[in-house]
């Protein structure tokens, strides 16, 4: 049949709009899905939920309480990071676990990943897509703890200009700018957990598994991470630069640990992208 | 119990009459193995198939479960690595040639699966954005196409979750039709389909053949795809150990001549002197294979030695009989 021949789109410059279908087709799979939609409303009641016992208890004093919970009554604009410190051991974790550990593993496990793969879809180019689909939902998550808390704290608290850490003062707009640099920076952190639970994914047909597997090691990561005899490998342990996001909030911005921080990350996501690659490339379906 | 028969010459009118090209010829061959294995830890699932499927044919590749049909299926279509051997698809090796002869081919794979979440037409859209080959400008023109075509139009929004069996295994062939294809490969389309389904499903494997396009259709019951088959195929214990024409296979097994007479001894000592092999005697009647012997001649002899004759039938023997004559087993004992 040369029919098949025929619709082959004739020029290559149509390719790259061609690939975002799929990604497009990943991105509706991943933000449209209930649990997905559930667990980033969840998120977004952090800020709320703690913005509410704040005001309720007039919060701890100076100095006192998880970081950064002092601020909050004085400026609501600390609300949004305050959750994200809240939600930063476990909740995104797990949230990240879960969407990173079903990507490849789901499909597997409903049979779906054999029907892309015949279609053809290109196992590495599925990778990619699952990939850049974990991404996006990590920046999600992360920006609707800010954007839940930024909104929060302008309705409980007082907002406007924004002592910053170091104790200067800049302008509310700014402070915005700053919390995009937060979003951005911890969207890459997570994305890191992200990569880890991509290749968890690939070596099961278990979702659940790969979710625990996971969040497991984000656990495990910080509890190495709170031993000081095995202080030397803090540095590369994927948790331990997410809280240096509140670095960027300092006047001026601290940057020293930052750069190490996304080093690290980046760095994870070579190396389980990569094996993650290896894995998907030779992997049986079944 | 290897048969040789490869006669390609007569098809009867029971087989579709589809242009029938020699397996010798390579250029006829829509799928093609050589020396294809595939070891799962000790256990050898596929041994040593060579597999030629002619083009234009619509092939039915029987077995009883666990023969090895769906780990050759996932084999040809790139899925699985062989442990040994090569695959040919459409006269491009797999699966190094998977990306430019896959679209060619559709494919329903042990059973339908999609995301129970997701609409039948969603799930489509979701496939169809994973073809690179095809613009996406007529993505809903061709799902709502392939969706018409299996009789799920109306049943388009509907979550998939909420799909009986027989719709499922529509939207898995509606997948295997979503543009024009040269081979289709359906693993196990009837399973689990009441009778009227199993209709339907061989309804549009004629369709599909009608339009030129191979079909290589697997099945643990002869019977579902009996009827719109021009070649079979079939694995036992992970070989092949038969393949060629239906008709081919009907001549695998021993027509059967049997005799009802009250003189049943004496009718066994007839047959066996006239060429017949194993003649058995039970009540009231004497069943033996034909072999070379004539129905003509044997009538003709019996009645010159006197033998009381009731009833002379000779017996072309039924395919499934053939089966189970074959892989030694019922089809839907696991293997």
């Amino acid at each position: 049949m040369s029919t098949a021949e025929l619709i082959r789109p004739a020029s290559a410059s149509r390719i790259p709009r061609l690939r975002a279908r799929l990604l497009g087709s990943e991105l509706r799979l991943v933000l449209r899905r209930r649990r997905n939609l559930g667990m980033l409303a969840a998120l977004a009641a952090v800020p709320i939920l703690l913005g509410v016992i704040v005001r309720i208890t007039s919060g701890p004093d100076a100095g006192q309480g998880p970081p950064l919970l002092d601020q909050v009554a004085h400026n609501g604009f600390f609300l949004g990071l305050a959750a994200l410190v809240f939600a930063l051991p476990l909740f995104l974790p797990m949230v990240l676990g879960v969407v990173a550990g079903d990507s490849v593993a789901g499909e597997a496990n409903l049979g779906t990943l054999r029907n892309l793969l015949v279609v053809p879809a290109g196992r590495t180019r599925l990778l990619l897509v699952k990939a850049a689909g974990i991404a996006v939902y990590a920046l999600a998550a992360v920006a609707i703890i800010l954007a839940s808390g930024l909104i929060t704290g302008a309705v409980l608290f007082p907002s406007g200009e924004v002592v910053t850490l170091s104790g200067t003062v800049i302008g509310y707009g700014e402070a915005l700018g700053r919390a995009l640099l937060i979003a951005g920076y911890m969207a890459v952190m997570m994305s890191a957990l992200g990569a880890i639970g991509l290749f968890f994914s690939t070596l099961t047909e278990v979702p659940m598994g790969a979710m625990a597997a996971t969040v497991t090691a984000a656990i495990a990561s910080q509890i190495l991470d709170a031993v000081p005899q095995v202080e030397a490998i803090h540095p590369v342990l994927p948790t331990h630069w997410w809280e240096t996001f509140v670095d960027l909030i300092r006047d001026p911005m601290y940057l020293a640990d930052v750069g190490p921080g996304l080093a690290v990350a980046a760095g994870y996501i070579a190396v389980f992208m990569t094996a993650a690659w290896a894995r998907i490339t030779t992997k049986d379906v079944t | 119990m290897n048969s040789p028969h490869q006669s390609t010459a007569v098809i009867t009118g029971t087989s579709p009459t589809h242009s029938v090209q020699s397996a010798g010829d390579h250029a006829g061959v829509a799928i093609s193995t050589a020396g294809l294995s595939k070891r799962f830890g000790d256990q050898l699932a596929v041994a040593d198939l060579d597999l030629s499927v002619p083009t234009g044919s619509v092939y039915g590749f029987l077995g009883p479960n666990g023969s090895g049909k769906t780990t050759t299926i996932r084999m040809l279509l790139g899925l699985v690595k062989p442990t040994s051997g090569a695959v040919e698809l459409l006269g491009r090796p797999i699966p190094a040639g998977a990306g430019d002869v896959l679209p060619h081919v559709g494919a329903l794979v042990e059973g339908p699966a999609f995301h129970p979440y997701l609409s039948g037409r969603d799930n489509l859209l979701r496939l169809d954005a994973a073809d690179r080959s095809v613009s996406g400008k007529d993505a809903r023109g061709r799902v709502g196409e392939a969706l018409e075509r299996v009789g799920l139009g109306a049943a388009a929004a509907k979550r998939y979750r909420a799909y009986s069996l027989g719709m499922r295994q529509r939207l898995g062939l509606a997948a295997a039709l979503l543009r024009p294809r040269e081979l289709v490969v359906l693993d196990e389309p009837t399973n689990g389909l009441d009778p009227q389904g199993t209709r339907e499903v061989r309804a549009i494997i004629r369709d599909i053949a009608a339009g030129g396009t191979t079909v290589f259709v697997s099945s643990h019951l002869l019977s579902e795809v009996e009827q719109v088959c021009s070649h079979v195929g079939v694995m036992s214990h992970g070989r092949l150990i038969f393949s060629g024409t239906l008709n081919s296979l009907r001549h695998a097994a021993d027509t059967v001549v049997r005799v009802e007479t009250s003189s049943p001894a004496a009718a066994a000592a007839v047959l066996h002197c006239n060429g017949t092999a194993e003649p058995q005697i039970r009540s009231g009647e004497v069943v033996a294979t034909l072999q070379d012997a004539h129905p003509e001649e044997l009538v003709a002899m019996l009645v010159e030695r006197g033998v009381p004759v009731r009833q002379f039938v000779v017996a072309l023997p039924d395919l499934e009989d053939v089966f189970v004559q074959l892989t030694g087993e019922g089809f839907d004992v696991d293997g």
